[in-house]
């Protein structure tokens, strides 16, 4: 139980200085970067979570949200590029 | 069996915050994708493997989910990265190596 208590912790300290990155950030790629880390940690967050609830239906839900992610990176990346 | 759990998914969560920590802390762009990026990737598949330990059920498509990360991960930041060199960002320390340039200058003639 206490361990699952650090993992959140440790969990939500990078995504809250991914946040803060974001909200900082001098470009907009920084912004586009935060957002990424983000959507990594948290395909990492689902499983674990699919593992405490002892639910195999988040599996799945971390698989489209992994897709999606780096859809939306690659999607921003070439809409920034393009942009004068 | 549980030991070995609440080892690995620890030390993934130490890589996610130690990735968030490069990404508010590294100077320029550039260290900030690497510091981000390899943290990261790494942090999922320790926890994802962590959560295999304790449900073998489930691994296939856990390992489904590790080699997605790590063919996808790398490829959306290089990406972003890319984007980022040709729209003119800057590096915090002009860079010893500069493969990128001469390459970009031959393609805008």
């Amino acid at each position: 139980m206490i361990a699952n208590i650090i993992f959140f912790s440790l969990v939500a300290l990078g995504i809250i200085f991914s946040i803060v990155r974001m909200v900082l950030g001098k470009t907009p790629f920084d912004r586009v970067l935060g957002i990424d880390v983000i959507n990594i940690i948290i395909t990492g967050l689902l499983v674990v979570i699919a593992g405490i609830l002892d639910n195999p239906l988040y599996l799945d839900i971390a698989i489209v949200f992994a897709i999606l992610a780096f859809l939306e990176t690659v999607v921003f990346a070439r809409y920034l590029e393009g942009r004068e | 069996m549980n030991i070995l759990y609440y080892i690995l998914i620890i030390t993934g969560a130490v890589f996610y915050a130690a990735g968030g920590l490069g990404l508010l802390r590294m100077p320029s762009i550039y260290t900030r994708a690497q510091a981000g990026t390899k943290a990261t990737t790494l942090g999922t598949m320790l926890t994802l493997i962590g959560v295999g330990v304790v449900h073998p059920a489930w691994l296939p498509k856990i390992l489904l989910i590790i080699v997605f990360i790590v063919l996808t991960n790398p490829v959306g930041s290089s990406t972003l990265i890319r984007s980022a060199y040709r729209s003119g960002v800057k590096s915090s320390v002009e860079p010893a190596v500069d493969d990128l340039g001469p390459h970009y200058e031959k393609e805008a003639e």
